[in-house]
């Protein structure tokens, strides 16, 4: 049998759409008084889902890889908002960034997981040498219910990663990863519905901690590192109040999460969010930063990654836009506009 | 658009494949059998640049079937960097910010959707450059 290669990160990129919602604003449209859980979100624009989002971050993963599209092996694209029920997303990014048709393509599916369960996916096959390169996306255009909780926070963006095994040419490389899986029903959307539901305070504890917890605890049990071994820690971030207590519960400081903690700005871009994240930490890190990413996924489930930067990272930060420039361009919209982007209007 | 016609066109909307003619060696989008220049018929397909200028506009506030929930948007003449002009829609600007030379690039944006129950047509338009791009 082969052995498994170290496999590498040779190109991200993200995208995030031009139009921003204050949460204040969808506080002003339900009367709501008192602290709001974001400042603002990313919404589409109307000619803009899922497929648009992410076939514009995989151009930007491919610039920074220095490689074409038709190099690519196999795509794992993780979303909950296909804008198919029935069809991949996958043949669409592929078609769009010239990799077909010798390619595997499929889109996966877990709640805000999915992103990093591509990631996890295409290190598989890039670790076993069935492929070269393979393309992990996460990617959502959330949607919350109207008055509900999460409409503040549900954003829109994606994050794109080529892998391939460890080389120079990788900017960074997966030192180790781990999961953490159970079934813990705290969010779902049943077939046909257009809105999500949750459980309410059942989110916090029992799912988001405890899975976070347990796979971050996981990783640093079995590569034995700590903490303080980490110049970055990226959690997912469905608000600004659980990925700061998460870091605490863990002992990691502020000044190791704040560069990736973007929910204020964008909204929680569901499989997207964390890798935005780690996108925003790779725009700033240097050579030799190890960084922890820990997703999570509601149904529910951790991913945990160890990441070691590497030299090439200096070089090839500068060949896409980074996360700061897409957050620094925004056209703010009102609710009535926002919900007619949305489709919440019938026109 | 028919589906089968939409696949078949699929691969120059969704990446900016024009055609060029090795014969005068002008490049047109969409491509085409016969090169509209000199008519040779000696053609090769090519991948367009994606950045350009807008050349002309106009405002579109009685839009074609499938195009009714972005009126009024823009149509432009765009001319790449290798000088190849496209029409096409321009997106992520507001109707007061467009210029004749405004600095534009492709982006993949939906077109139209065939109903709920239909296919949904994408391919390329283009919108201001975003900061970083020219890196």
């Amino acid at each position: 049998m082969k052995s498994l290669q170290t496999v590498g990160i040779l190109g991200y990129g993200v995208y995030v759409p031009m139009y921003r919602i204050k949460a204040q604003e969808i506080g002003r449209m339900w009367k709501r008084e008192g602290r709001l859980p974001i400042e603002e979100k990313s919404v589409v624009g109307l000619d803009e889902d899922t497929a648009t989002l992410a076939v514009e971050a995989s151009l930007n993963a491919l610039k920074r890889a220095k490689i074409s599209g038709s190099f690519i092996g196999a795509i794992r694209l993780g979303t909950e908002s296909k804008p198919y029920a029935v069809k991949p997303t996958a043949t669409i990014v592929a078609e769009a960034i010239g990799a077909t048709p010798r390619l595997m393509a499929a889109d996966l599916e877990f709640a805000c997981k999915a992103g990093t369960e591509a990631i996890q996916s295409c290190r598989a096959l890039v670790a076993s040498g069935i492929v070269d390169y393979a393309l992990a996306i996460g990617v959502d255009t959330a949607q919350g219910r109207p008055r509900d909780e999460l409409e503040y926070t549900a954003g829109c963006g994606a994050a794109a990663y080529v892998l391939s095994k460890k080389s120079h040419e990788a900017l960074a490389y997966i030192e180790d990863a781990v999961s953490y899986v159970t079934d813990t029903p705290d969010f779902w959307r049943r077939p046909l519905e257009p809105y999500p539901c949750h459980a309410y305070r059942f989110t916090g504890k029992p799912a988001y901690f405890h899975h976070i917890i347990s796979a971050a605890k996981l990783l640093m049990e079995k590569t034995g590192l700590s903490p303080s071994d980490f110049t970055y820690a990226v959690f997912h971030q469905p608000n600004v109040k659980f990925p700061l207590t998460v870091a605490s519960i863990l002992g990691f400081k502020k000044d190791q999460i704040l560069p990736g903690l973007l929910v204020n700005a964008i909204g929680n871009t569901y499989a997207a969010s964390s890798l935005i994240g780690l996108a925003a930490v790779l725009d700033v890190a240097k050579p030799g930063d190890r960084i922890l990413l820990v997703s999570y996924g509601s149904g529910a489930g951790s991913d945990a990654f160890s990441i070691v930067v590497q030299d090439s990272i200096e070089e090839k930060r500068e060949l896409a836009p980074l996360v700061k420039d897409y957050i620094n361009r925004k056209k703010y919209i009102d609710y009535a506009t926002y919900a007619f982007y949305r489709k919440k209007i019938l026109v | 658009m028919s589906v089968p016609r939409y696949w078949r066109e699929r691969v120059t909307k969704y990446r900016l494949i024009g055609a060029q003619c090795t014969n005068c060696g002008k490049s047109f989008y969409p491509p085409r059998k016969v090169c509209p220049y000199c008519g040779s018929r000696d053609l090769k397909e090519v991948a367009l640049p994606r950045k350009g200028k807008v050349i002309s506009f106009t405002v579109i506030r009685v839009p074609p079937a499938g195009f009714e929930l972005y009126s009024p948007y823009l149509i432009a003449i765009v001319e790449l960097e290798n000088g190849t002009r496209v029409l096409a829609q321009l997106t992520d600007v507001d109707l007061s910010e467009v210029k004749v030379g405004m600095p534009v690039e492709a982006t993949f944006r939906k077109y139209l959707e065939h109903g709920p129950s239909g296919i949904i047509e994408y391919g390329i338009k283009f919108r201001p450059v975003i900061k970083g791009e020219d890196k």
